[in-house]
């Protein structure tokens, strides 16, 4: 078997006039955390769709664990769980119901499927809500139930739709550590996600995909870097100056400045973080006062714009992939 | 989240071995629990079942009754068959809208990833929903009986009655499946399957002879499979079995069954 946990080519999904996947190739290796990042309605959620054998693709193909999403789709569902946005439980069910059904759905039997489903409730720390319906529990609590629903079995991969979508930080943060502590059992995990910071935090690879098709592929600090090394952000203290500090700074840097939203902030990608203490003294010494400055890493979101033209939050959500049960078969 | 919660959760994934996946009766026979589940905590989708068919039975026996037959008891022995066939091929609809909001909840789709015969769902459910059947042909019986109804054809008549009507309710329900897949929201499918339902169980002998109809009207009565199941559990509930119609009704579920369990299969495996 290869060492590639997912490796599609050309991977096309249609609805009606709507490319929403538009020949997607991607290698993800076995390990890790796999970030696919996008807007709204970029086609990752079809994506996932398909390599969880629920859609079916129409053109290109996909190999999951070695085995085809089609020709092999048994085998594929019986090594891999799904969950997020749309793969969800029984609501008017109990949290502890709904684990011990799919415990038994699993093949656990009797006593078996009621022990694994009170493990599972407490690693996820939900014993005290497991016998209320999961209708009542918060986005967090619902959340770590849905991820506990796909873990009965240890899945060898595991895709992750949105996992943080509309979470409190709180809540969020022990999704993160959830993902961490599944990668550490030696679980693959695909993950989807519109948030940058997620992708930079949990990911070892990404891929952004805008419009159905992939636009970069590789370390978050690879993607980083072909941006240039280094991201300074500047707000000074009044915002008149900032045209003033603005061309000051893209002269000693020799960049060109981005005036963000905020009218006293601006921002350059530098290639050499060396020259910017002197930049910075040099506006100081034309009399315009700075009143913070960082410097780090480019952002995701500036990679997304260098790579779209577009910043992530500019791009129109496209509705088609949440009307999926509207879409003909 | 504590270090030893991220220890639990390793321990939670790492140890969990794979045992057989369990087979297609198994798997039907946990989603039929799930609908029993369901049923426990939210009882008031019980409602349509039990005081749908109490108002059908006394509305219809003391407003009509008199007018139909004569008299409310004359009336009861030709009615209570058939509202116990109207009432039940009614509430098949729900099948439908069961479906439809699991695909809508997400359900659908972590059921569908799992490693399961796939049409377990399909089956479990309609088996949960033939429990409902039995329940509220009970209270039917129960209420026809209360207001002075005594069927002629005693326990065995009125068992074997109602073992016809579960098997063409279940046979009914497949259309029912194949609706929820394919329509987008639970309200269409109430919409569509009331347009089914009216004039099929109204265009047919459940609250009148069909000789008082007009001529033209007739044939399409006499032919409406409602119909033909009715005259079969009126007659085993008199007593008097019509081996015709009874063989007709199982002859149709069977043909139901054959023709929407597939297009219902087809249109789950290929549902977006």
């Amino acid at each position: 078997m290869s060492d590639l946990a997912i490796e599609t080519s050309g991977l096309v999904k249609i609805f009606g006039e709507h490319r929403a996947v538009d020949g997607v190739d991607l290698q993800v290796p076995s390990g890790g955390v796999y970030g696919v990042l996008g807007p709204n309605g970029a086609g990752k959620t079809t994506v996932i769709r398909m390599l969880a054998t629920l859609l079916k693709p129409d053109g290109g193909s996909a190999r999951v664990l070695g085995h085809d999403v089609v020709a092999e789709a048994g085998t594929v569902r019986s090594r891999v769980a799904m969950t997020g946005q749309f793969a969800s439980l029984d609501e008017d069910l109990t949290g502890l119901e709904n684990l011990v059904m799919l415990a038994r759905l699993y093949g656990f039997r009797g006593t078996a499927a009621r022990d694994r489903a009170a493990q599972l409730l407490d690693a996820f720390d939900l014993t005290e809500a497991g016998p209320r319906q999961v209708k009542s529990y918060s986005g967090g609590m619902r959340r770590r139930i849905d991820i506990a629903g796909s873990i009965v079995v240890r899945p060898d991969l595991m895709f992750l739709d949105e996992p943080t979508t509309g979470l409190d930080p709180r809540s969020r943060n022990q999704v993160w550590d959830i993902v961490r502590a599944l990668v550490g059992a030696g679980t693959t995990v695909l993950l989807t996600t519109q948030y940058l910071d997620e992708a930079d935090q949990l990911a070892d690879r990404i891929a952004v995909i805008d419009r159905g098709k992939v636009i970069a592929e590789g370390t978050t600090g690879e993607l980083k870097a072909s941006v240039g090394s280094g991201s300074l952000r500047v707000r000074v203290a009044d915002s008149a100056d900032r045209e003033t500090a603005a061309s000051l700074l893209a002269q000693a840097l020799d960049a060109e400045p981005v005036l963000e939203s905020d009218p006293y902030a601006l921002g350059f990608t530098v290639s050499d973080p060396g020259v910017v203490p002197a930049a910075l003294v040099r506006v100081r010494d034309h009399g315009v006062a700075i009143s913070e400055f960082s410097l780090g890493q480019p952002s995701l979101d500036e990679v997304f714009l260098a790579l779209t033209g577009e910043h992530v939050a500019d791009v129109e959500p496209d509705e088609s992939e949440h009307n999926r049960g509207e879409v003909p078969a | 989240m504590t270090a030893t919660m991220d220890a639990k959760v390793r321990e939670a994934v790492g140890t969990a071995d794979r045992p057989e996946p369990v087979g297609p009766l198994g798997s039907s026979l946990i989603f039929t629990h799930r609908a029993l589940l369901k049923i426990k905590h939210v009882p008031e989708q019980l409602f349509d079942v039990t005081m749908f068919p109490i108002l059908f039975t006394l509305m219809f026996t003391y407003i009509f009754g008199g007018a139909i037959a004569g008299s409310t008891g004359a009336y009861l022995d030709y009615l209570a068959p058939g509202i116990l066939v109207q009432t039940v091929v009614m509430i098949t609809m729900y099948t439908a809208m069961t479906i439809n909001n699991d695909i809508k909840k997400g359900v659908f789709d972590r059921i569908r990833s799992l490693p399961v015969w796939r049409p377990s769902l399909m089956v479990g459910a309609l088996l949960g929903d033939t429990l409902r059947f039995t329940m509220a042909s009970t209270v039917i019986l129960v209420v026809t009986m209360l207001i002075g109804y005594r069927p002629p054809g005693g326990v065995v008549g009125v068992v074997t009655a109602v073992v016809l009507l579960l098997v063409f309710c279940f046979s009914v329900s497949w259309i029912w499946t194949l609706l929820g897949l394919k329509l987008r929201s639970p309200e269409a499918v109430m919409g569509v399957s009331m347009m089914v339902l009216f004039p099929i169980t109204f265009l047919s002998n459940v609250f009148v002879p069909i000789e008082t109809m007009p001529d033209w009207l007739q044939p399409i009565v006499e032919n409406n499979p409602v119909s033909i199941l009715v005259d079969a559990v009126r007659s085993l509930m008199i007593g008097d079995p019509d081996g015709g119609s009874i063989l007709a009704v199982l002859v149709i579920s069977g043909v139901l069954v054959a023709i929407f369990g597939p297009l219902t299969m087809r249109s789950y495996a290929r549902k977006n």
